[in-house]
């Protein structure tokens, strides 16, 4: 078959620089290549971000940009004809903006281009590259990020695609794999058991002893799945109860009424600085009758301790101090990294897709998918015809493929005259997508 | 030996595989290819039992080999029942086991002919034989759920976050599960006890002859009696509520083979072989 096009290389030789794609750039730091001075130094906020895109999308070198600034990381992600000038430009404007040198910034800064771009993407949305691995707030973080670059009009189609995928690829992890199913922190690991125990934590009644910043962190944990059950906060000084109550709309009670509130209690968070047992084995027994032993958790997070640990030993009273929620969350912690594993796997099963993609985001491929799409439907379509047509000779038969070759040439030769120059200014990636998607020739 | 029952053996087979695959992988698609295979299986089984109601004429527990065969069926029924109600996955790695081991073993046991001297029908023999087979599968699964319990509670208070800890559902759907079935089992296993009085005094003329059989279903009958008055009276729940969930099962289990296995009365035959 006489094909319309010649070989890649003698393409790119015919068109030198133009026939190239952008290539994907990544240029940033994070928890693992900058201390926190640094990090926070340069942290947007999203105006920030929103004034900076709009800085940076104008400039010649760079064609699409979204900047993702999280208190770990600061990253931008581009696509640039040409990676070093784009990221030069990027270092050189940062610097200028936030008063760090620019040898210092370089020292902390990662950059990744093509295809290991993609796949650090991917591990970042999908929390494999978060300082505690699995966490789930990356994903959101990378969706506003990306928001705010489309809104300020600086993504194309290949971030487009590029930023969709990350987020699938984010959710098929996280379905897919228990790498964010465990609990990492004190607070969460408590609700987790919480909810072993309860199931369902929206009437259940919390009693808070004491106050801390990790007590009130589990707190506001609970209270996110809890709506109609009490709260009632416990302080050797009411004042400070009072304080607190108000803040998670609960009900400040006296240091003596703990016992009675026992009663009604399901969860005790106990934070006090006292020396010795605030609640004891005594003062619970009796009250696990009064409840008809509806199950009791105590949750101590004080150190000396203040929950008796023989509580533990009465029936449906179950009690975790500080060191055992910290097993917990060790434990969870090994089993996210093997799991991990896994998530790999997800990844570069999507960059290698891809990357196919990518790839086939070119004229080249492009016309010859094209080509062979048409050539498949004519064949078919001749194929049927000659069917009935049993008095043609073979020479007919190579008459009407001739023709067949005919058509399929001069249908293509406009779409390709477009595609190799598509105007100056005008982002070709963009109509080649096009043509694919309207041809449909992403099936396989 | 009957290899008509093969195919819905197999299937509980299977679908008991499909659980397991289910307890380890954590998919879903497991678990629901467990609750087909477990529901094709039931269909198959219950078109053998109907056609073995029309040769006989009655319900088919006239040996040992109809006996299991039919509870089986029954504990199919329950389950696929009670699993739709309380959607509680994880009862089927207990109970589709159990349902493929009664059945297997309805397999193995000779169907051997039954001579039966008391006539096995009547209404009120029927509604005996038929509620008290589901009243003690329910049963079953109760002391399913109570094992269950007991293993999550077991991990929650000794601090092991294993393997069971994270598959298992939390105390309180444990619990909550367990106590309903018990009460839908209790409830079955007092009717099914009155009929039997029923039925005794129409062919017997009294209600009650302190017949082994019968004395060891009192024993049952009163000890999950004793379990829902204590939960309803002193909150008996959690841990003791499980125990006892398993002992009734316990005693339920003797009533049902070992009285006849070990001594005499007047339900003998229909577990002879």
């Amino acid at each position: 078959m006489n094909l319309p096009v010649g070989s890649p290389s003698a393409e790119t030789r015919k068109f030198p620089g133009k026939e190239q794609l952008p290539e994907i750039v990544i240029a940033g730091i994070s928890h693992t290549s900058a201390p926190v001075e640094l990090r926070e130094c340069l942290a947007f906020s999203p105006e920030e971000s929103r004034s900076t895109i709009r800085e940076l999308r104008d400039h010649p070198k760079i064609r699409e940009i979204v900047i993702l600034s999280t208190c770990n990381r600061v990253e931008m992600l581009m696509t640039a004809h040409d990676p070093q000038s784009a990221i030069q430009h990027v270092e050189a404007h940062i610097a200028g903006s936030r008063n760090v040198s620019v040898a210092r910034l370089r020292q902390a800064m990662y950059t990744y281009t093509g295809a290991d771009a993609v796949r650090h993407l991917f591990r970042v949305a999908s929390s494999l590259d978060s300082m505690v691995v699995g966490e789930p707030q990356i994903l959101g973080q990378v969706k506003a990020a990306y928001k705010t670059a489309v809104e300020a009009r600086a993504t194309g189609v290949i971030l487009n695609r590029l930023l969709h995928k990350a987020f699938s690829v984010a959710k098929r992890i996280r379905s897919e794999t228990g790498i964010g199913d465990r609990a990492v922190s004190i607070s969460y690991a408590a609700v987790e058991l919480a909810r072993k125990i309860f199931g369902r934590l929206e009437d259940k009644t919390v009693l808070l002893v004491g106050a801390g910043e990790m007590a009130e962190l589990a707190v506001e944990h609970l209270n996110r799945s809890r709506s109609s059950g009490a709260l009632y906060v416990a302080n050797r000084t009411f004042s400070v109860g009072v304080e607190l109550a108000r803040r998670f709309s609960g009900k400040a009670i006296d240091f003596e009424e703990i016992t009675q509130t026992l009663e009604s209690a399901d969860i005790i968070i106990s934070s006090t600085g006292a020396s010795d047992y605030v609640l004891t084995r005594d003062q619970v027994r009796p009250v696990m009758r009064k409840r008809k032993n509806r199950p009791l958790f105590f949750i101590d997070i004080a150190v000396p301790r203040d929950v008796d640990p023989a509580i533990n030993r009465l029936n449906n009273a179950y009690v975790y101090d500080i060191d055992e929620l910290q097993g917990v969350i060790e434990e969870n912690m090994e089993s996210r990294k093997s799991e991990s594993a896994r998530a790999e796997r997800i990844i570069d099963e999507a960059a290698f897709r891809f990357q196919q993609w990518y790839d086939s985001l070119d004229v080249v491929p492009t016309i010859k998918d094209l080509q062979s799409k048409l050539s498949t439907i004519f064949a078919a379509e001749l194929n049927k015809t000659l069917h009935f047509l049993d008095h043609l000779n073979q020479d007919d038969i190579d008459a009407l493929e001739r023709m067949n070759e005919a058509v399929i040439k001069k249908i293509l030769h406009d779409p390709m005259q477009f595609l190799k120059n598509p105007g100056s200014h005008r982002d070709k990636s963009l109509y080649i997508d096009l043509i694919r998607n309207v041809f449909n020739l992403e099936e396989e | 030996m009957n290899y008509a029952l093969l195919p819905a053996i197999c299937c509980y087979l299977i679908g008991s595989a499909a659980y397991a695959g289910f307890l380890f992988r954590q998919k879903n698609g497991y678990n629901q290819l467990a609750y087909a295979l477990i529901t094709a299986g039931f269909v198959i089984h219950t078109l053998l039992l109907a056609e073995a109601v029309l040769r006989a004429g009655t319900i088919p527990v006239r040996n040992l080999h109809e006996t299991l065969w039919f509870a089986a069926w029954t504990l199919a029924f329950v389950f696929l029942v009670l699993w739709w109600k309380s959607r509680l996955k994880i009862l089927g790695i207990f109970a589709a086991p159990l349902i493929t081991l009664v059945a297997a073993a309805a397999f193995f046991v000779p169907d051997t002919a039954a001579d039966i001297e008391t006539s096995l029908t009547g209404f009120w023999l029927i509604v005996h034989v038929v509620v008290i087979f589901i009243g003690e599968a329910c049963l079953a699964l109760a002391c399913a759920a109570g094992v269950l319990y007991l293993i999550q509670e077991r991990n929650i208070k000794f601090k092991k976050h294993r393997f069971f800890f994270r598959r298992l559902p939390s105390l309180e759907l444990l619990d909550n599960t367990g106590y309903q079935f018990v009460i839908i089992g209790f409830t079955a296993l007092t009717v099914g006890l009155v009929t039997g009085f029923v039925y005794a005094h129409s062919v017997w003329g009294r209600f009650w002859s302190w017949d082994p059989k019968e004395v060891w279903s009192g024993i049952t009958w009163l000890i999950y009696a004793a379990l829902l008055h204590e939960r309803l009276v002193a909150g008996w729940r959690g841990r003791k509520a499980a125990i006892f969930a398993i002992i009734g099962f316990a005693a339920m289990l003797f009533t049902f083979l070992g009285v006849n296995l070990l001594l005499e009365g007047h339900h003998n035959e229909f577990t002879r072989w």
